[in-house]
């Protein structure tokens, strides 16, 4: 008896790693619900990307999920070069090269001067930096419909209402708010003894900058990156409203394709123009997803 | 080398009162240790000092130069952090050499500098590695190196050894002293380390809620404080204290709970006093005797132990003494255990008397 009762604890000990079974109750509802939402948002990507291949006499049967019997690639050298969107007929490659040109300057330069602005408002308590913060955040929530058409007369003013260059102001001072505090968040997480060794290290404000702040901030940059060239490459609203038909933006452009009214409609060359727009954001989010994650956790959400 | 002066500081952060009034004069080449509790202004008087804080009100003297308004860097200070403050992404070299290229120093001068601070605090073998691959202990000499190398007239460290553990504390600490020794500077030292603030001073400033209490040689710190304040602060374990009221007719005794004390020998401070007036009398643990040499003390008691406390070098016993806790130190051989009775016995001419109001000394 007492014998028994000691081999079942010396079996019962526990020892080592906890067991863990794999099938169990709280494992399969967990990946279960993981898969489900997976397939949620995999399935309409999947259906372009079918759609793309097939021709239309294969679409026109009708069954959107079937893998296509002929791959070919017409409908995305159509898109790519020779759809038609009001006057022109090159297709999106004019758009691309339009929101290239939108998107680089719109980025560098946005980010620049929000860095900059960031660490500023961080490290050097200058006068009045609070009054400019707040106006900052206030400007974050301020609807953009509220301030297109005094942009459109500013602009104009200007002399560089529908230029390239008109729209990338604009996409540079509506990604300022967000941006800065971004910076300023993250650059407030660096420990003010550093600033403060660097000051009598003799470093100025730039020095301090280039030479201390930016060799810390690779996450918070890329962060910044990412955020602005989706943002930008996926805007629609200012690229319409702020920039004429030659120099529209693939987004804009990939619009007039889809809604052209004359013809027949073109399922295989629209699901192929759709993922060609959307190509460059989803490359951004593979190469840099890991950057990314590692940014936000580094005190770009704190604050 | 140089002199700081310090006059009539104020600094508020807007409403809060952190510095009222302060004065310091500091002459060259001494080693000014800044004691206080948390919370009471050192950090913040240090950056002042360093040029960090814009102060409210007062000057700033170094090296007979108004420096209220001047840049850090036109200062002639050094300062080492609590945390370290190196920079990542730089080697030790890099780091070491940051200040001298921002002062626009020759790529050979600054090969020099940097090793002589090298051979000075022993980092030679480091000066290759990035900061995240250094223990605490050599991350603080290379912090120390940042400001040997651009040769200031004064040091300013802010707590530099309290992340490190008990041992490493003590070695560095030695080594602070020695180079005080070779440089000869004006340093200036914050630390809530009783020992670190007696071993490395020449003189030690104590603060209570940003005014100094007591400027003064860390021996008569420790033998006269000036107030009560000092004296609970000063000494570990702290000091017995007993409310009481001056007797006799000269208020040359005490009295608590109705024992009378003789204060023969005790030297009266300045303060004018009379009979029945409160006071409060301090005795350190380390000033009382016990056993046999008891007998020959001007003031003896019995006191029965309640509570043992063994430290290896010393047991620190309490007991009760008029109603009060009391508590003194005796040899860490000795063999006691609780409910003994001792005879025991101090000196009141080494004790502490205070005022009952005012907590000055009397
Ligand atoms: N930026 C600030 N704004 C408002 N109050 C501040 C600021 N910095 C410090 N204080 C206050 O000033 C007082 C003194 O701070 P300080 O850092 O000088 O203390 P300390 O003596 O160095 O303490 P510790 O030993 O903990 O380092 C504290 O009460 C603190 O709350
Ligand atoms: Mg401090």
């Amino acid at each position: 008896m007492a014998d028994a009762t000691l081999n079942v604890g010396q079996l019962g000990e526990p020892s080592g790693t906890k067991p863990k079974r794999t099938f169990s109750r709280r494992n399969i509802i967990l990946y279960g619900t993981l898969i489900v939402i997976a397939m949620y948002y995999l399935l309409p990507l999947y259906v372009m990307v079918v759609t793309s291949l097939k021709g239309m006499p294969e679409i026109r049967l009708g069954n959107i999920f079937a893998p296509p019997v002929e791959i070919t690639f017409e409908p995305w050298a159509k898109a790519w070069a020779t759809a038609c969107t009001g006057l022109n007929c090159d297709g999106l490659s004019r758009g691309f090269w339009n929101s290239v040109q939108i998107t680089i300057p719109s980025v560098i330069i946005s980010i620049a001067i929000a860095s900059v602005n960031g660490y500023a408002l961080a490290n050097w308590r200058f006068k009045g930096a609070d009054v400019f913060f707040t106006i900052l955040i206030f400007g974050a929530f301020i609807p953009y419909q509220v301030m297109l058409y005094p942009m459109v007369i500013l602009l104009r003013e200007m002399g560089i209402y529908g230029t390239l260059t008109g729209l990338v102001i604009v996409h540079t001072i509506f990604g300022m708010p967000i941006l800065t505090l971004l910076f300023r968040n993250y650059f407030t997480s660096i420990p003010e003894e550093l600033f403060k060794a660097a000051r009598v290290d003799g470093a100025g404000f730039w020095s301090i900058y280039l030479k201390i702040m930016l060799p810390m901030s690779l996450p918070i940059f890329v962060v910044a990156m990412i955020l602005q060239i989706t943002g930008i490459w996926n805007d629609f609203l200012f690229g319409v409203v702020y920039t004429k038909p030659d120099i529209y933006p693939m987004t804009v452009q990939l619009n007039n394709i889809v809604n052209s009214v004359q013809g027949v409609k073109e399922y295989n060359v629209n699901m192929a123009a759709t993922i060609l727009t959307g190509l460059v954001p989803l490359t951004v989010y593979f190469i840099s997803g890991k950057l990314f994650v590692r940014g936000i956790a580094a005190g770009a959400v704190k604050g | 080398m140089a002199n700081v002066s310090v006059k009539n500081l104020v600094l508020n952060f807007g409403s809060v009162e952190v510095l009222r009034d302060l004065n310091i004069e500091i002459p060259s080449g001494e080693f000014l240790v800044l004691l206080g509790a948390s919370g009471c202004g050192k950090s913040t008087l240090l950056n002042c000092i360093a040029g960090l804080l814009d102060i409210t009100e007062g000057q700033i003297f170094i090296g007979d130069k108004n420096v209220t308004w001047s840049e850090p860097k036109d200062r002639d200070i050094g300062m080492v952090f609590q945390s370290y403050a190196l920079y990542p992404q730089m080697t030790v070299e890099g780091n070491l050499s940051f200040g001298l290229k921002n002062a626009g120093l020759g790529k050979q001068d600054i090969e020099q500098r940097i090793a002589r601070a090298a051979e000075i605090l022993q980092i030679e073998p480091l000066l290759k590695r990035k900061p995240s691959a250094l223990s605490g202990g050599q991350r603080q000499r290379v912090a120390i190196g940042r400001a040997l190398v651009r040769d200031v007239d004064v040091f300013l460290f802010d707590e530099p050894l309290s992340n490190l553990d008990a041992k490493l504390r003590a070695d560095l600490r030695v080594e602070i002293k020695r180079l005080h020794q070779t440089l000869k500077n004006t340093m200036i030292y914050v630390t809530h380390d009783q020992i670190e603030a007696m071993t490395l001073a020449d003189r030690i400033a104590i603060m209570k809620q940003g005014i100094v209490q007591q400027l003064d040689t860390p021996y008569a710190i420790y033998n006269s404080p000036v107030n009560k304040y000092v004296a609970g602060f000063i000494g570990s374990p702290e000091m017995n204290f007993f409310d009481g009221k001056l007797a006799g007719a000269k208020a040359d005794g005490f009295e608590v709970e109705g024992k009378k004390i003789s204060l023969k020998g005790y030297d009266f401070a300045d303060a004018p006093r009379q009979a029945g007036q409160g006071a409060c009398l301090g005795v350190r643990p380390e000033q009382v005797v016990v056993g046999s040499a008891a007998k020959a003390m001007p003031v003896k008691a019995k006191a029965t132990v309640e509570l043992v406390e063994p430290m290896g070098a010393d047991t620190l016993v309490w007991s009760n003494f008029a109603g009060k806790p009391f508590r003194f130190l005796m040899e860490g051989t000795a063999q006691i255990g609780i409910g003994d009775k001792l005879d025991i016995g101090f000196d009141p001419a080494k004790a502490n008397l205070f005022d009952a109001e005012t907590e000055l000394r009397l």
